[in-house]
């Protein structure tokens, strides 16, 4: 297990520094002089001497690899500078916003847990039945909706037409009320990978010996697959809902933007639109950072729980 | 019963884009108005016989913008995923064919690739290059050509040591006429399941980010586009919304089907890559 975990520490090193100069290669690949561009306003060019300033107050005077090595080294103590419209340090306003984007997929995950583990199981145990072709199509259905589409439908059914819930918002610190509907439209898409990964995996338990056991003692079918299969069946699902917690980043932007969510999908959306390049820069490598980091986790859960992985790979 | 399924689906999905295809082909004679014929008398008109799916908030016609729109969605799907898949054969196929040092490297730059969200790393670009159409498409490019690198390593890898690349080498062939004319033909199948679900991918994408301003620019029908100018008349005429919606579902549900059934068809070893799907 230890030569695993360091094996995988070591590969994950070059990729965190390509990672990282990619993001530090971001300001400076915008076509312009970063300098020239941040001070220049729609209604006119920017002042000389103001912008030889500015170059050389943000550093940007000094020879490339140079301004990398500082850009990291504090990037490393989690300085990723200031927002050029705010001013706020971008690192404290982009932890503020993970973290409403936390609250809202782990709603999400879990609406989605509930929707999909019931209908994958029934459609494990009637195969070709109703059921079974419901979840199918709902499982195609979901990965072809557009999420800012379906974000929209759920707005005019739940919002406008019945009054359910709030169009969008915030709300009082991002209560339940204001969740739902962005949660919804958020999960659909891993609900559906879900429901078939689900009925897959019940549809492999259910075939072995220690289940046919349970059967020929005598016990009926859903009672061997509510109480034997499903804990098996389950693994790869949590397996699966790691990388898909993962993958709800990219639905954040849009489902974000329309619900005016303060995440940060939204964050790094409107950071484009004003052309904040600390911002655009911090957040990716932040959201970098983190998908490495759940892939790495979800890696070793997988490790944990079946040891031929780590001798393979050793 | 399993294989009859996945027969039907593929023909579904084959039926439904080839009519899509038509359409995008014949737009001009089939459109009944112009796309971008603006008539303020008609703005926001619900569904009528003259303009079946209504007029949007210049007037416009939908049915003849989303008609038109065909067009642009298929030409980014096909124009992303041809030059993701030219970089990713490439290169994943000589990572996984030579090995070594040489993969280690490409695979590591693959990985920090993969490394960003799709969104944000296609966010990423555009910020830095500003909105457009070629912007859009080079960002989805440095987005989608990793998963073919990865995928065509992996089959490559797969082959190596089978007998048929040894009968070619004891021969005396040279690499690159092996990996061309024997490993290359074998990858085929998963590469063409992969390329119909990159299709759906992309669009998905595309419209996704032009619906955020930040692909297809005003002036070009977009489906994505169309939902972002209806999202201010969302009370007063959805139908703004709904008709892009159901065009970019269908068009991508199509090419879903293609791909799943493709893939059940010809190898249903294969894992699912639905996953990478669920943008």
């Amino acid at each position: 297990m230890k030569i695993f975990l360091l094996r995988r520490a070591l590969v994950l090193l070059p990729v965190m520094l390509l990672v990282s100069l990619f993001s530090f290669a971001l300001i400076h690949m915008a076509p312009g002089d970063p300098a020239e561009i941040l001070l220049t306003s729609p209604a006119g060019g920017a002042d000389r001497a103001a912008v030889e300033d500015f170059r050389t107050k943000m550093g940007f005077d000094q020879p490339l690899p140079v301004q990398y090595l500082r850009w990291l080294g504090r990037a490393i103590q989690g300085d990723l500078g200031y927002s050029y419209m705010t001013g706020q340090p971008v690192c404290s306003a982009i932890l503020a916003s993970f973290e409403s984007t936390l609250r809202l997929s782990l709603l999400s995950m879990v609406l989605s847990l509930l929707a999909s583990i019931p209908l994958g199981i029934w459609s494990a145990m009637r195969p070709g039945s109703f059921p079974d072709h419901i979840g199918r199509w709902l499982a195609l259905l979901g990965v072809s909706v557009p999420n800012f589409w379906l974000a929209y439908l759920l707005i005019l059914m739940f919002a406008i037409h019945l009054k359910w819930f709030p169009v969008a918002g915030y709300g009082n610190g991002g209560d339940l009320m204001h969740m739902v509907l962005p949660a919804i439209a958020l999960g659909a898409a891993s609900a559906s990978v879900t429901i078939r990964l689900m009925r897959s995996s019940m549809l492999d338990v259910l075939q072995q010996d220690y289940i046919i056991a349970a059967r020929a003692k005598g016990l009926g079918g859903w009672q061997v697959a509510l109480g034997h299969a499903m804990k098996n069946a389950l693994i790869p699902v949590a397996t699966i809902s790691g990388l898909n917690f993962g993958y709800m980043l990219n639905g954040s932007v849009v489902v974000e933007t329309i619900f005016a969510w303060p995440g940060i999908g939204g964050l790094v959306v409107s950071s484009i639109y004003q052309r904040d390049y600390p911002m655009i820069q911090g957040v990716t490598l932040f959201v970098a950072l983190l998908f490495l980091s759940i892939n790495l986790l979800v890696d070793l859960f997988y490790a944990v729980l079946n040891p031929g992985i780590r001798y393979e790979r050793e | 019963m399993r294989e009859n399924n996945s027969r039907r689906q593929m023909l579904l999905g084959f039926m439904i884009l080839s009519a899509i295809a038509l359409v995008a082909f014949f737009a001009g004679m089939i459109a009944p108005h112009e796309p971008n014929q603006t008539n303020l008398g008609e703005r926001l008109s619900p569904p009528s016989w003259q303009y079946p799916f209504g007029n949007d908030n210049l007037g416009r016609c939908i049915l003849s913008r989303i008609i038109f729109a065909a067009r642009i969605s298929l030409y980014i799907g096909v124009v992303v995923v041809s030059l993701s898949l030219l970089i990713g054969v490439a290169l994943g196929s000589i990572a996984g064919y030579f090995g070594g040092l040489l993969d280690e490297l490409i695979m590591r730059f693959v990985d920090a690739f993969l490394a960003f969200p799709s969104m944000f790393l296609a966010l990423a670009v555009i910020g830095l290059m500003g909105p457009g159409l070629s912007n859009l498409i080079l960002a989805l490019v440095v987005v989608e050509w990793t998963g073919y690198a990865r995928m065509v390593r992996g089959e490559v890898i797969s082959l190596k040591g089978k007998e048929f690349l040894e009968a070619a080498r004891s021969l005396g062939a040279k690499d690159s006429y092996i990996l061309v004319r024997h490993v290359l033909p074998n990858v085929l199948a998963p590469v063409l399941v992969m390329s119909a679900l990159g299709i759906g991918f992309t669009i998905l994408a595309a419209s996704g980010l032009s619906f955020l301003g930040l692909g297809v620019q005003p002036g070009i029908p977009e489906w994505g586009s169309m939902l972002d100018d209806g999202r201010l008349y969302l009370r007063v005429a959805p139908h703004l919304m709904i008709f892009p919606g159901l065009a970019i579902t269908i068009t991508v549900l199509a090419f879903n089907l293609l791909g799943e059934g493709l893939r059940d068809e010809l190898n249903p070893r294969l894992g699912s890559s639905i996953h990478e799907d669920a943008a």
